[in-house]
């Protein structure tokens, strides 16, 4: 069945079966690997991107409910927000195994867009979705604290 | 992907385009391509190093980077020797080459064990200085100057008097020329520049971009994608199998049994799991045991005699003559490593042999293994080692489990399409290859005066090494080679039998010794009416590095000042893969009664401490990995069958549980020790300690679960 959206700003078109999760669509359909797969039931957010403006897991989202809505993956994610938390996490080394990080980052561009100074508690809440098995998670909210500081610094400038 | 190929001459990139992934897409046969020559210009004195006339220098990692940070580690090492600029260095994963590219601790190429840069100190060093040499020998001859009137310095060739200067990539052609230096000398740590002193930019790189290539984001021309039906239980076998309504599904191309199970191949994931998921499967056999079976049997066994893993003096009349005695029993479960990314693998046959793309940990053992299935020499065995999501462990295994399970799919489907194996979160947590369960039993006795005068300790469970009636030193580590002065002691291990498959759970057999030998020793400790710290310190008199650590996170925790209202601290103190760790934990109670761990104060003394922030880094990721099986964790088997099957059963630590961390590296100049592992064995029993000081409770039986924490 032929299923058109948006991915990343542009038209994207698929013939699959409706049932088949986004997550596979990109993947396996369009040669987009940065989403990775991680549980295949919404528990650990290695699959987060934005669906309709949302951080959703895509490993739980039927291709059938994209139809004619709009998807951002890591891929085209290059928000200011993106862009701070990517700086971030090169300068602060977060990543280890590096695997969950594309829905971390997906994650993390979502928080700050909703909260640009977001709260220990915020991160807490917000990012408990995303497991990390390296355990970065002390430099992940680092990363989140550095980006948004260096965004409130741009918005001054 | 491409972006991070630039400035790769074409020879690098085919080997980084292999080990991307990459090569087959762009329609590019890799094997051979390996051992070609080198192109016009570049310079390549050994199997590490090699200076392009671009002035890029890439550096071939021998081990496999999952996250620990060897691909930096390693490459500082010879950048340091170098004296090459960081901006400069990429990094490549080594193809499988025993003889090239062996783990000189265990002649085998083989990433484990922590122990990448203690057996690659000295050779990755050599390597480096190597280069230079010939550098400077190149730039002496073209510039008809003495050798001591020349200096290197950040990618550079100096005639310090004149000023006169070329980069290590206008050398490179002159230097592939030199003869190789017959002496070379090592810097004095004096002279280091990068070890031990920059905070280094990871050479790991595309990791937040989602370019870095993982095995399962491989492409190749016409790749099928391979989904298996396990056996539900341990040990069963298949009796029956009706594939028609799976092969009548859209994108299936063959159903096969293998002797794993059965394999449903398809032309994507998707297709390929609904696929097996339309399998009606009957099995037979099959171990139905419980966990809970298991552990009355390991407690029975627990009340006799082991065989001894280590004594001294003699426990009996010590016991008889104290003045108190002390027993417990510990319980720990079975353990999944529960990587990021679940175990895979792609797979494609070739003239020549086979061709293999995936984080592979253990290149000789997968080699030797896919190479029987196919009945062809391990030579024959081409791997392209990709960067791999976390393994703690997992991805080495002696039988090589999921590279073999792909090698007979492919070998039983027979197609010349390449196959990518991938298994689902379930599958990956369904597998086995587990730290086992163990039981330990531990009696110690205090003297009238109050020192700790016997100690012995059983340790029951399923030997990694397959020891039968010898000890496996991997179950008792920690325990037999306990540091501290206890004039009576005996060590026993008893090894069982279980359908189980199990393997090394990152920092092994440390995972319950520590936990079992520091919580009992604090549990003395307050029986002698000792401070924890004191207590240790003076059992610990011939040992300064134990010291060292203990004293270090003690004075950084401020252990002696009072804490506010609510708050509690547990210490803990262990040894493993030659480093030391000590942490001092605080955990604050929460209005339901449960506790939160708030604070982590860690020491280490790993020697030469050659990248401080990858140290700091393993040292927070190892006591995240660490708190886990303290908190949550477990697999438990009912009638046989694990009961957690994703993460939303088998759970493991979140953002909101990750206490602050804060790291102290003890001033070193011992030869350099491993530090992926040695950070996870102390966190447990430094909670469980706190746990202690709140609650008045000893934690006997791991996971805590509900009870003290929320998930």
């Amino acid at each position: 069945m032929a299923i058109n959206f948006t991915l990343n700003g542009k038209p994207a078109e698929v013939d699959v079966a409706p049932d088949t999760p986004l997550l596979w669509v990109l993947r396996d359909e369009l040669k987009m690997t940065g989403t990775k797969f991680g549980c295949g039931i919404a528990q650990c957010g290695a699959c987060t991107v934005h669906f309709n403006g949302n951080a959703m897991r895509s490993c739980s989202l039927p291709v059938q409910a994209v139809a004619g809505q709009s998807v951002t993956t890591i891929e085209g994610e290059h928000s200011p927000e993106a862009k701070a938390l990517q700086t971030a996490w090169e300068e602060l080394a977060v990543y280890q195994c590096g695997y969950c990080q594309s829905g971390q980052l997906m994650s993390a561009v979502k928080l700050l867009r909703d909260k640009p100074k977001p709260s220990d508690e915020d991160i807490d809440q917000f990012m408990s979705g995303n497991i990390c098995r390296c355990s970065t998670y002390q430099r992940i909210r680092a990363g989140i604290k550095q980006a948004a500081s260096s965004l409130a610094t741009e918005v001054v400038a | 992907m491409m972006s991070t190929q630039a400035g790769l001459s074409r020879r690098l990139f085919l080997i980084r385009s292999a080990q991307a992934g990459a090569g087959l897409t762009l329609g590019m046969s890799i094997s051979g391509q390996l051992l070609a020559a080198g192109e016009t210009g570049d310079f390549e004195p050994n199997a590490f190093v090699a200076i392009q006339a671009d002035n890029t220098i890439v550096i071939t990692i021998k081990h496999l980077e999952m996250g620990q940070g060897t691909f930096t580690g390693l490459a500082t090492l010879i950048a340091e020797e170098l004296d090459a600029d960081w901006s400069q260095i990429k990094t490549v994963g080594a193809p499988a080459n025993t003889k090239k590219y062996a783990n000189l601790a265990m002649g085998l190429q083989l990433t484990g064990g922590s122990t990448a840069i203690a057996n690659s100190y000295t050779q990755m060093r050599e390597a480096g200085a190597t280069a230079k040499a010939m550098l400077l020998a190149a730039a002496a001859e073209r510039w008809k100057q003495p050798l001591s009137s020349l200096a290197v310095k950040s990618g550079k060739v100096i005639h310090t008097a004149s000023g006169r200067q070329a980069s290590f990539g206008e050398l490179a052609a002159a230097a592939a020329t030199q003869a190789m230096p017959k002496k070379i000398t090592l810097k004095d740590p004096s002279e280091f520049v990068l070890i031990g002193k920059a905070k280094l930019s990871r050479k790991d790189s595309g990791k937040t971009d989602g370019t870095a290539i993982f095995t399962q984001d491989v492409q190749l021309p016409n790749m099928l994608t391979a989904v298996v039906a396990h056996p539900p239980l341990f040990g069963a076998t298949l009796k029956s199998v009706d594939a028609s309504q799976a092969k009548a599904l859209p994108g299936v191309k063959a159903v096969v049994q293998i002797p794993s199970g059965v394999a449903v191949l398809a032309e994507s994931f998707w297709q390929a799991k609904k696929g097996r998921d339309a399998l009606k499967l009957q099995w037979t056999g099959g171990s139905e045991r419980s966990s809970a079976d298991i552990i009355a049997d390991y407690k029975k066994l627990a009340e006799k005699p082991g065989l001894s893993a280590a004594k001294k003096g003699s426990v009996a009349p010590a016991l008889a003559s104290a003045k108190h005695v002390l027993e417990a029993e510990f319980e720990f479960p079975f353990l999944a490593h529960a990587a990021m990314e679940p175990m895979n693998c792609a797979l494609q046959k070739t003239k020549s042999g086979v061709e293999m793309w995936y984080g592979c940990q253990g290149q000789s053992w997968d080699q030797q293994n896919v190479a029987k299935v196919f009945g062809i020499a391990p030579e024959q065995i081409t791997i392209n080692t990709l960067y791999a999501g976390g393994s703690f462990g997992r991805r080495a295994t002696t039988l090589s489990d999921y590279p073999v399970e792909l090698a007979e799919i492919v070998k039983a489907w027979g197609g010349p399409a390449p196959v990518k194996l991938v298994w689902t979160r379930e599958d990956d947590t369904l597998s086995g290859y587990y730290r086992p369960m163990y039981v330990h039993k531990v009696t110690a006795a205090l003297s009238a005066s109050g020192e700790l005068s016997a100690w012995q300790q059983r340790i029951v469970g399923q030997s990694i090494m397959g020891a039968g009636k010898s000890v496996d030193h991997t179950s008792v580590e920690g325990a037999s080679n306990l540091p501290y002065a206890i004039p009576n002691l005996s060590v026993e291990a008893h090894n069982t039998q279980e359908a189980v498959p199990i393997s090394w759970w990152r920092s092994v057999g440390s995972t319950h010794t520590a936990y079992a030998v520091e919580t009992f020793i604090d549990e003395l400790a307050h029986k002698a009416e000792r401070d924890p710290v004191e207590f240790r310190l003076a059992l610990l008199k011939d040992e300064p590095r134990y010291q060292g650590v203990l004293k270090l996170a003690a004075n950084k925790a401020q252990w002696s000042k009072p804490l506010p209202e609510g708050h509690f601290r547990g210490v803990a103190l262990h040894k493993s893969f030659g480093t030391y760790v000590a942490q001092v934990a605080e955990i604050a109670a929460q209005k339901d009664g449960r506790f939160k761990v708030v604070k982590v104060t860690c020491a280490v003394d790993c020697g030469v401490a050659v990248n401080p922030d990858v140290i700091a880094a393993q040292m927070e990721g190892g006591i995240g990995f660490g708190l886990s099986p303290l908190m949550f964790s477990e697999i438990t088997l009912k009638d046989g069958k694990p009961e957690q099957r994703n993460f939303d059963a088998y759970k493991v630590l979140r953002m909101r549980h990750m206490p602050e961390v804060s790291v102290h590296i003890v001033p070193s100049a011992e030869a350099p020790t491993g530090v992926g592992e040695p950070g996870t064995p102390v966190i447990a029993p430094a909670v469980a300690n706190a746990l202690f000081a709140a609650t008045g409770k000893r934690l006997r039986k791991l996971p805590a679960g509900g009870e003290y924490f929320t998930a």
